[in-house]
């Protein structure tokens, strides 16, 4: 296992390095007007001067291998555009608490609800009007199907009239969280009890759970500890990864009720050409995608039943 | 010291392991050493025999049809679609119809602009003064358009790709390496420097939305033939000496078409989707060009006022009729497609 997981980083690392390479490059690809304000005022040779000054004259490769002894010495730069000469780890340690906030709550509400949802909806398939199991697919036909930049303005036009609240967000007042918080969970709801349904249905019709039946385990006993545990395997990698996403916060639903999150910051930077912020935010968030797929897997070796750590071999009690 | 012995020693295990489990799964090895008589005996032909077994009527795509067709959602929304997408394309035929570009003036000359949908003007105008009925139809004619063209690339291309790399162990690691790269590269970096790079037209944001959307579907088909490729009458067919091409064109495609078509029933919905969030972020196409994502954004900035909501919740709710009934059908289809849901 250890083996494996050394392995599995040391992939990472190396795709991480990849993945920076053809950022740089592709940054070096946009125009270099991005990089002044006054660009048609300026001589060739100033241009040239203060490219070169900057670092961008240098080949790539020398560029590439520069910024990443930087980053070994855990130093993210400062940013250059954005808020000139300030560091960017500053920018973010400011920026992400709020964006992770609303992304941990809309999460926990997502679990909360589409759990549930996802259950009830496997119990009612067997039933004669299966009201759950129709009323749920209903809304996970629309919340899939209608592009979420839409149905977000929906939320946000209709909940804060419905509710009489201010559109946009305000940090000190809770009532600003619930429309973007619900407006971020319902996508998550909807994949979760799709999901679940899903692999309980499945799971249902499985012999051990009909032995199971046949034993006379109660109706109850067999949908909560035998369908469910086994069929919330897959789901379960999902998990971590979505946790540390919500780092990333929601470009749409954050501009939306202007949130001063994450959210638009990578749209932004990438707008006015702060490469070194582009940079910096593209290594974290790939870095916590590596880490959210081997956290994922890790968890759901640790939550399959019929994996096992302790080396009990064959016997299972 | 030790530590190093002991990795050692585990990897030589391993590797004893894997030859031991080659040895145990492939079927030729394992039988190499007997001679061709005794692998396979002349039957010889007897008829009586070939009586008894019968035949089955059975054809894929009939089965597949009636399948849909008792499913009467599904029925009811295949209708919906289909004449959605009729009158799109008939409607700039019909008498009477407005233009979309036009600026419509009233008797004195004077623009009329945000009125309120009436007689004349069946979804209002917009605050130029165009008709929004002709806007609305124009741009569903793009948007599906662009869906349409995306998703044919999306399933082609990623379909392709799936399949090589599914199906072809030595490329499998060089594909996931590659896909782990590509799938951290963001969007909308890509996005952005595209249409810095071309001008922002139809073409350019069809480009820029295949360069992105084919990962995943060659990522899910991986994932699907793997699972299959490797089942018993596929080692069958191998055993039997069937062609590599044919293995994939007879055994894998037909119980993939369930899953390509509702991917493209999917990515349809998801492109016009991206197309109004490339709009969002000010990347999407010029503003002189009615598309779903321009109305819906043009309509997004009159919010505040509720007397002019008609502007976003018209194209809105077009838009919403279009992808649900697509992606409606889409599932339906693939439900009906897929072999397993035909023996009843």
């Amino acid at each position: 296992m250890l083996k494996y997981i050394l392995k599995r980083i040391l992939h990472s690392l190396i795709a991480l390095v990849i993945v920076i390479s053809i950022v740089l490059l592709l940054l070096r690809a946009m125009p270099v007007e991005g990089y002044f304000n006054n660009y048609e005022k300026m001589s060739e040779t100033q241009i040239n001067v203060t490219l070169r000054k900057m670092g961008l004259k240098d080949p790539a490769p020398v560029q590439i291998g520069r910024y990443l002894m930087q980053l070994l010495k855990g130093d993210l730069g400062t940013s250059n555009k954005y808020r000139q000469g300030y560091p960017i780890a500053k920018i973010i340690a400011k920026k992400a608490p709020i964006s992770i906030r609303i992304g941990l709550l809309s999460f926990a509400i997502a679990l909360a609800a589409g759990f549930p949802l996802g259950i009830a909806m496997a119990r009612s398939a067997k039933t004669k009007w299966k009201v759950w199991d129709r009323f749920g697919t209903i809304l996970i036909v629309i919340v899939q199907a209608v592009p979420s930049a839409v149905y977000h303005l929906l939320i946000q036009l209709y909940g804060s009239e419905w509710l009489g609240i201010s559109m946009l967000f305000d940090k000190d007042d809770w009532r600003t969280y619930i429309l973007p918080v619900f407006s971020l969970a319902l996508g998550n709801i909807v994949y979760f009890a799709m999901w679940l349904r899903r692999y309980m249905v499945d799971e249902a019709n499985k012999d051990y759970v009909r032995l199971a039946r046949a034993k006379g385990v109660p109706e109850s006993r067999i949908s909560r500890v035998h369908i469910f545990r086994n069929a919330v395997v897959p789901l379960v990698q999902y998990i971590p990864q979505s946790i540390l996403f919500t780092l990333m916060g929601s470009l749409y639903v954050e501009s939306l009720y202007s949130i001063p999150g994450m959210g638009g910051l990578l749209v932004q930077v990438i707008k006015i050409q702060d490469n070194t912020m582009v940079q910096a935010l593209v290594v974290i968030y790939s870095a916590l995608s590596v880490m959210g797929l081997l956290l994922g897997d890790i968890l759901m070796a640790l939550f399959d039943p019929r994996i096992s750590f302790t080396g009990k071999e064959g016997s299972r009690a | 010291m030790s530590l190093t012995l002991r990795g050692h020693r585990e990897s030589q295990l391993e590797n004893a392991l894997t030859a031991e489990m080659k040895r145990q799964v492939s079927p030729y090895e394992q039988y190499r050493d007997l001679p061709e008589e005794e692998l396979f005996r002349e039957a010889g032909v007897d008829t009586a025999g070939a009586e008894r077994g019968g035949y089955s009527n059975y054809s894929y795509w009939g089965a597949t049809t009636r399948a849909f067709f008792q499913n009467r959602v599904a029925v009811l929304f295949l209708i919906v679609i289909v004449l959605l997408l009729a009158f799109t394309f008939i409607q700039p035929h019909l008498p009477n119809q407005k233009q979309p570009k036009t600026i419509y003036n009233d008797e004195r000359g004077i623009q009329i602009i945000n009125r309120q949908p009436d007689e004349e003007f069946w979804f209002g105008t917009n605050s130029i003064g165009q008709d929004l009925w002709a806007r609305t139809w124009a741009g569903t004619r793009t948007s599906l358009g662009i869906g349409f063209a995306v998703g044919l690339f999306e399933v082609t291309l990623g379909t392709l790709i799936g399949l090589l790399w599914g199906y072809v162990r030595k490329l499998d690691s060089f594909f996931t390496e590659l896909y782990n790269i590509f799938d951290n590269v963001p969007q909308t970096l890509v996005l952005i420097l595209i249409s810095y790079i071309l001008k922002p037209s139809v073409g350019t944001i069809i480009f820029a939305l295949c360069l992105t959307g084919w990962l995943s579907m060659a990522r899910f088909i991986r994932n699907m033939v793997v699972i299959i490729r490797d089942r018993d009458y596929n080692l069958a067919s191998r055993c039997l000496g069937t062609s590599t091409g044919r293995i994939i064109t007879k055994n894998l495609l037909p119980y993939l078409v369930s899953v390509m078509a509702l991917r493209m029933a999917l990515a349809i919905p998801s492109a016009i989707g991206n197309e109004v969030f490339v709009t969002y972020i000010g990347i999407g196409l010029p503003t002189d060009i009615p598309s779903l994502g321009n109305l819906v954004q043009a309509g997004r900035l009159l919010i505040s006022q509720p007397e002019l909501r008609y502007q976003l919740l018209f194209p809105v709710a077009v838009l919403a009729l279009i992808t649900i009934s697509l992606y409606i059908v889409g599932n339906s289809f693939a439900d009906a497609a897929d072999p397993k849901n035909h023996l009843r």
